[in-house]
């Protein structure tokens, strides 16, 4: 009975079974990524020299970097982390058979899927018609760039819709997190007892459920702004277009913790599981993560210094932002407290881990340097923010979601990924990506800014490296495609718990690949 | 291979490392102007007061975060050698230290704090404009800069980047105006920022400056040029297609000079 599995239309289109729609959400990630960074190779590749080589003008370059953007966050690391990884082992975490809306769940996946179609068609309209389609407003949407006086076909619309739907399906499976965890966690696992995966998709989900409406507001007002005649944000007709940045920043800012806080929870169970020892300090990274997401709230506007905004309203939002550097630091601390003392393995998933662990200070410190609004002034909207943020993103977040594959995909296909190449990924990602991003440092705090597919000849030294970095990278993306085929079609059988004795979750009781209904009996935690 | 890989870990992390302590170390020395230099690892030359503050500052807070991450760096480097497997094989069941975990609070808590105070006191100098002497109005447009200058007769002139097959020897590509932003030396200057169409950014990086262009809004800022030359800039808020073709272009002139141009000005525009 625990095993009976419907046939294929039954079991992958109409799936609400949450470790089916998991690996629905990994395989429409993994396909995302390759769309989303095969853009960015492009990008590299024309910014390799100074002039214009691949891209025909400024418009096609914005299209780019804006479904680069869009795309990486909303259709690779929300799907990849939280749709993936969160259906798959929120439920067998907290010891529950399923999710508590299957269906919602279902819904959501397909929204997400549809929503990505719309923003390809957005896109697309680049190459219809007279060149002008295409949404290049950078992936903020900032009016009166996206409104009629800047882009004044449908292209911008179609996003908006995108986005409409993208959200509802965040903000439903939002819903459908939080009523799992607070109605179906197994005996005797009060909230304490939760794993901090769990913990960080719970935080998660209230910063999606808080921030989302927000943001479909916000766009909400833009469409209607382009097509209906009001004016939010269009100043010609009373509206302001610095409204447009608060709400969207509102949105905006707990968006990158929406990223980060899952990531944070599978490096604490890989940190743990590699060191053979249970996490160091749980209460004090569990309240960090709820400490993270609520300052998230409060420090919008440090993306908007140079917007004219106050001094008195810099001054806050500077001091708001310091603060964060204070829970994230109890989590770095925490993680390496955690490895301490412990009896350390450097499998594939540990390399990750403490990859992770290493960049996200990096990035973390170059945070808590644009925090102030006095310096934010030379460095705002230059390559040093693109190095910031792609250091606690594109090395954190991705580094999250490599190690949670890594970790457990021995565990979803019943298959293990072969460990040397596994390892040769790492180095190759670790190295690639520094090369790309380590000298944007130095071209943002030489004044480059970003967004331009051209650049002044004396900035072409660091972004010939960069780009060199690039084709490292995608190499790596290369040979990682090469593995999960590998591993899913033809890996060694994977054991229960092949991580031994450091892998106490409840997914290393359940066999490899769990069954299709696990915890016939409810599982009892002491 | 684990040995191997590990080390191979640590040596690419400290040869990263080595590679960020630099970082600040090299300033473009050309005192004419503001021109990035090929390979260059710092921020330009400051040539304005508020830039000289935020350049200290900022190379502040680089020793401080250097040293947070060598702090890291270092606890992982001990970590991953002394309590690997085959040095550690029975792991401790230690699981949590209150002492610590207050330490590791507090202690990061009163570094921002430290920072908070030259921050704040930053941001207060760089939005309090003493005594304006003169003020220009900057309009970003799509995709060209317009300037006027009210406290001497209301002229005022478009500024166009030089395309590059128009370039004369020695002017920079992407950078050169067509009409240069002449402005005095040693003088506080008010400057106005608006937009007519979808904003723009303002911004000089040796000066300091960066004022988004927002239609409906004039947003105000200030600078004081420290000594003559050539200080550039480009858009700096995604504008649409030619985002990247937008440059400012400031020459800054003794104070004599700038009265001369002032009334050649006045003919021309």
């Amino acid at each position: 009975m625990a095993d009976h599995k419907p046939g294929f239309i039954q079991r992958w289109l109409y799936s609400t079974n949450h470790k089916d729609i998991g690996t629905l959400y990994l395989i429409f990630s993994i396909f995302a990524a390759v769309i989303g960074g095969g853009l960015s190779m492009v990008m590299r590749m024309e910014l390799m020299e100074p002039g214009l080589q691949y891209v025909a003008n400024g418009h096609e370059w914005n299209v780019f970097i804006t479904a680069h953007g869009l795309i990486m966050i909303f259709f690779v690391v929300m799907p990849g982390l939280i749709g993936g990884f969160g259906n798959w082992f929120l439920p067998i975490m907290i010891g529950a058979p399923d999710m508590a809306f299957p269906r919602l769940n279902n819904v959501s996946f397909w929204l997400t899927f549809v929503a990505f179609g719309l923003l390809i068609l957005s896109g697309a309209q680049l190459y219809w018609g007279d060149g002008t389609g295409g949404a290049g407003t950078g992936w903020t949407f900032y009016p009166p760039l996206s409104s009629g006086v800047g882009h004044p076909n449908i292209s911008v619309d179609l996003a908006i819709f995108s986005f409409h739907l993208a959200g509802a399906a965040s903000i439903l499976g939002a819903a459908n997190f939080i009523t799992t965890i607070f109605n179906m966690r197994a005996p005797g696992m009060s909230l304490h007892k939760m794993p901090l995966f769990v913990w960080a998709m719970l935080v998660t989900s209230f910063l999606l459920v808080l921030a989302l409406p927000v943001f479909g507001g916000a766009i909400t007002m833009l469409l209607t702004d382009r097509n209906f005649g009001t004016s939010f944000f269009i100043p010609e007709g009373g509206g302001d277009p610095l409204l447009y940045q608060h709400l969207f920043w509102f949105f905006g800012h707990p968006e990158v913790y929406i990223m980060i806080l899952p990531a944070f929870g599978i490096i604490s169970h890989i940190t743990s599981t590699f060191s053979r020892k249970p996490i160091f300090g749980y209460l004090g990274m569990v309240y960090a993560m709820v400490a993270i997401g609520f300052v998230g709230f409060v420090v919008w506007a440090h993306h908007m210094f140079t917007s004219g905004i106050s001094a008195n309203a810099q001054v806050y939002f500077t001091a708001a932002t310091l603060i964060i550097a204070v829970p994230t630091g109890v989590k770095i601390f925490s993680w390496i407290a955690t490895m301490w003392g412990g009896s350390l393995t450097f499998e594939t998933p540990m390399l990750w881990s403490i990859g992770f662990i290493f960049l996200f200070v990096v990035g973390g410190v170059t945070g808590v340097i644009l925090a102030n609004a006095g310096v934010n002034t030379v460095l705002h909207d230059t390559y040093y923010v693109v190095a910031h943020f792609h250091y606690v993103l594109s090395l954190g977040a991705v580094f999250g979601l490599f190690a949670g594959w890594y970790y457990w995909i021995g565990k979803m296909s019943g298959r293990q990924y072969p460990e040397l190449l596994g390892k040769i990924h790492f180095y190759m990602t670790f190295i690639g990506v520094n090369l790309v991003f380590f000298p944007q440092h130095f071209l943002g705090m030489a004044g480059m800014p970003r967004r331009i597919p051209d650049y002044p000849d004396a900035y072409a030294g660091w972004n010939y490296i960069s780009s060199v970095g690039a084709v490292i990278t995608g190499l790596s993306v290369v040979l990682f495609l090469f593995i999960a085929f590998y591993t899913v079609l033809a890996g060694r059988k994977c054991e229960d718990n092949p991580w031994g004795e450091g892998a106490n979750t409840l997914e290393w009781h359940l066999s490899s690949p769990p069954p299709f209904h696990q915890f016939e009996i409810q599982p009892q935690i002491r | 291979m684990l040995t191997n890989a590990s080390h191979y870990l640590l040596s690419t992390l400290l040869s990263f490392f080595l590679l960020a302590l630099p970082f600040q170390a090299a300033n473009a020395s050309n005192s004419q102007g503001s021109l990035p230099e090929p390979w260059q690892l710092g921020m330009l030359e400051a040539a304005s007061p508020i830039k000289k503050i935020i350049h200290d500052f900022h190379f502040d807070l680089m020793i401080i975060m250097t040293a947070i991450v060598i702090f890291v760096l270092a606890l992982l480097v001990i970590v991953i050698w002394r309590f690997r497997r085959s040095n550690n094989p029975v792991p401790s069941k230690t699981t949590h230290n209150v002492t610590l975990e207050v330490i590791w609070t507090l202690i990061p808590l009163m570094i921002v704090m430290a920072i908070a105070v030259p921050s704040f006191k930053l941001i207060y100098y760089a939005n309090t404009n003493p005594d304006p002497e003169m003020t220009i109005k900057v309009t970003g447009y799509q995709w060209y800069w317009g300037y006027e200058y009210p406290d001497h007769g209301g002229f005022s002139f478009l500024s166009y980047m030089i395309p590059d097959e128009e370039l004369k020897p020695g002017e920079q590509r992407l950078l050169e105006t067509d009409t240069k932003v002449v402005l005095p030396i040693d003088t506080n200057i008010r400057v106005l920022v608006t937009a007519t169409d979808v904003i723009h950014s303002w911004a000089i990086p040796a000066l300091g400056v960066k004022k988004d262009a927002v239609p409906g809004l004039i947003s105000e800022t200030w600078l004081k040029i420290d000594r003559p030359g050539d200080y550039y800039g480009q858009c700096s808020e995604i504008c649409g297609i030619n985002h990247a073709y937008m440059p400012i272009q400031i020459r800054a002139v003794e104070k004599q000079e700038f009265e001369k141009w002032v009334e050649k000005a006045k003919e021309t525009y």
